[in-house]
């Protein structure tokens, strides 16, 4: 059990992150200034409706958004020990810098464990592959290391499953290989893309389960990107609503939980069905539809489907972050001060 | 594995035989039979063959019997390696045809590697670096390459080598080796004049494949499992080359289906024009003067030839794809 570390020396801290797409039919502000803090130790959720930008998020991080997406604005600083703070948003995509962080620092686990793995290599091949990219292991090394990570991700029989082929295991294994992969070089922060979106309820709970031992035996640092309010509720420490690229909500899970303040936060939690009863089923009491990319609404972006809406206030000025109590901050006119 | 090999052979089988049907209906087709031409052709020659001479050439090809009878007398024979006589030549088929069966092949997959080797990168160029200038110079070549009909292709370059170099570049020999043996030197010399004949029916191919191979890896860059490898820190051209163009190699790899049929029946024509000793030329001229034996035993070798081929491809590529492999066993 690794100590957690004191508050206020997080390992990655993200201010003000802006990643845009430049399409012909406009931009996409796919991100657009989030800032938040992760702690070694301690979980982090991003929740948030679909296309709200959270993958997007999770990438600009690693350096891997996809073209014509690029980081605008903003830093991304990582944190390592004594040394000096690397802001990794000024890295190049592909310079050795920033792939010596990526899968070696900070790794990332996908929602579709099928889809995410390649069909032509064995499981065995792509954690290996992942193990010697970043150290000097001779390849019998590699080989024994990826056994024991298996091992460890609770997949039975790892000598035998190391050399079978992802379409040979099923969807609860599947996440379970995505996993070991993730932590093949030891990351010290792992981001977790809604990992249980894809699995049956009963696997889903076991996969949250290995997440949250993991993260006790290594003392990782956790993303954990859902939308799902009952997994925040049961996994996360601190939690971070976004809505259409925004953070317009942060705070200790306790507080999000008993104290929502914005008025999306309430709508997220009045959409839970019951805690974990049917934990797939997607936000359906939120009224309204997420607006279109390219239509983002004047003034607060939630305000066409704001319960609190208030007219010649919301349409007008998008609404500053208030900071509140224990980190805590609000983006919303129903607080401070109003235009 | 084993099933989908199976069924594998037996369509090829299948189509062997289809195609055979097919040549000796080509055999049957000019009107009269056979015999009563070859001996037409023979006293034109100012030989003479006996009666008893010609009874026995209609039993043996079993003419005036019904269709299939002469059908199967006649493909017994050829399983046996007996093709017939070519009445133009008055020697065996077999002995005719010679080299020009395997030259032929020998440039259509010629062609073919060519095809693969020019594709390959190209394709992989033209996708990862969609809608760049060498992108579209690539596009706007290979749009060119798929409309100009190859032997046009083949004339223009014979113009252009006669006009400004002098050079005769038909053939696939110089003429010290045309007659001689095969020997060392004789198949140096054949590789020399291969390139020619195997880029100018290479180059509609490779349009073609430029387009699948691009299209394909497109398709193929845009999946999570090239986030998944790059989310590993691994430099950005293993990443491509390991993951998405092994995906798209498949599909890409199958195109030999397709594309080698279209290569040799491409190869007449274009050797008829650039004058190479193929089977080309002597299936036109053997069609021409109804030599019926000759033109339909080089419609069966060359049919069952590219069957086998693709066969074969088939098999390889069933073997490479672990989803396949591992599915069927
Ligand atoms: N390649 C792309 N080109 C253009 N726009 C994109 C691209 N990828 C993402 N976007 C846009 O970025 C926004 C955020 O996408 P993102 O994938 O981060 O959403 P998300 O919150 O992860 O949603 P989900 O819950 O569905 O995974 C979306 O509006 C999407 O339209
Ligand atoms: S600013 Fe206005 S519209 Fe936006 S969330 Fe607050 S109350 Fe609703
Ligand atoms: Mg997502």
């Amino acid at each position: 059990m690794v100590e957690p570390r004191a508050p206020g020396s997080p390992i990655l801290s993200v201010r003000d992150l802006k990643t845009y797409f430049q399409l012909d039919e406009g931009i996409v502000r796919a991100v657009d200034g989030v800032s938040f803090d992760v702690q070694a130790g301690r979980t982090l959720g991003i929740v948030g409706e679909s296309g709200c930008g959270k993958s997007i998020t999770a990438r600009s991080i690693l350096g891997i958004v996809d073209k014509p997406g690029r980081i605008v604005g903003g830093e991304i600083w990582l944190r390592r020990g004594a040394d000096q703070p690397v802001d990794l948003a000024t890295l190049p995509a592909n310079s050795a810098a920033m792939r010596a962080v990526r899968g070696k620092e900070i790794a990332l686990i996908f929602q579709e464990p099928m889809a995410s793995f390649s069909h032509y290599y064995t499981v065995g091949n792509q954690i290996i592959e992942a193990i010697r990219e970043h150290s000097d292991a001779t390849p019998r090394q590699a080989r024994d290391r990826a056994i024991a990570l298996l091992d460890t991700v609770g997949v039975p029989q790892p000598e035998r499953r190391i050399d079978e082929y992802p379409f040979q295991l099923s969807g609860g294994l599947r996440q379970r290989v995505m996993i070991a992969m993730a932590l093949a070089c030891d990351p010290r922060v792992l981001i977790a893309d809604e990992p249980t979106t894809a699995l049956d309820v009963t696997t889903q709970a076991q996969i949250l389960d290995l997440l949250r031992g993991l993260q006790q035996q290594r003392g990782l640092a956790l993303i954990l990107i859902t939308h799902d309010m009952g997994v925040i509720a049961e996994m996360a420490d601190d939690v971070v609503v976004m809505y259409l690229g925004r953070a317009v909500e942060k705070g200790k899970v306790d507080a999000i939980f008993h104290a929502p303040r914005h008025p999306y936060t309430r709508a997220l939690l009045r959409s839970i069905p019951s805690i974990m009863a049917a934990p797939r089923t997607k936000l359906a009491t939120l009224g309204g539809s997420i607006p279109h990319p390219f239509n983002r609404p004047a003034g607060c972006p939630f305000h066409p489907r704001c319960d609190a809406f208030m007219t010649g206030v919301c349409d007008r000025a998008v609404p500053a972050a208030l900071a509140g109590p224990d980190g805590s901050e609000v983006s919303c006119f129903l607080y401070g001060e109003r235009p | 594995m084993l099933a989908f090999t199976v069924r594998r052979l037996l369509l090829a089988i299948l189509t062997i035989w289809v195609i055979s049907v097919l040549a000796f209906a080509i055999i049957q087709l000019p009107p009269g039979d056979f015999v009563t031409a070859y001996i037409a052709q023979l006293s034109a020659s100012g030989a003479s063959v006996s009666e008893a001479e010609a009874v026995s050439l209609r039993e043996l090809y079993g003419l005036g019997q019904p269709f299939y009878v002469q059908y199967a007398k006649w493909i017994v024979r050829v399983i046996a390696g007996d093709f017939g006589v070519s009445m133009e030549w008055n020697r065996p088929v077999g002995e005719v045809i010679g080299d020009r069966l395997w030259l032929t092949m020998l440039i259509s997959f010629a062609a073919l590697i060519l095809i693969w080797g020019l594709a390959l990168p190209i394709g992989i160029y033209s996708a990862v670096r969609q809608y760049s200038i060498g992108d579209y110079l690539f596009t706007l070549i290979g749009f060119i390459g798929l409309a100009v009909p190859n032997f046009l292709l083949a004339l223009v370059v014979m113009y252009l080598s006669f006009r400004f170099f002098g050079a005769n570049v038909g053939g696939l020999f110089s003429s010290e080796y045309e007659l001689a043996g095969w020997s060392w030197d004789k198949v140096v010399d054949l590789i020399k004049h291969l390139p020619l004949p195997a880029i100018i029916l290479a180059l509609g191919g490779t349009a073609q494949l430029i387009r699948i191979m691009r299209a394909n890896l497109l398709d193929e860059l845009r999946r999570p499992y090239v986030v998944t490898a790059r989310a590993k820190g691994i430099p950005e051209y293993r990443v491509i080359l390991k993951y998405p163009v092994r995906a798209a190699l498949n599909p890409f790899a199958s195109t030999v289906a397709y594309l080698f049929p279209y290569l040799v029946s491409g190869s007449v024509i274009i050797s008829i024009v650039l004058s190479l000793p193929t089977v080309g030329p002597l299936l036109v001229r053997s069609l021409i003067s109804q030599d019926m034996f000759l033109a339909g035993t080089i419609v069966l070798l060359l049919g069952a030839l590219t069957v086998v081929g693709t066969f074969i491809s088939d098999l390889v590529l069933m073997w490479v794809d672990p989803r396949i492999r591992h599915q069927l066993d």
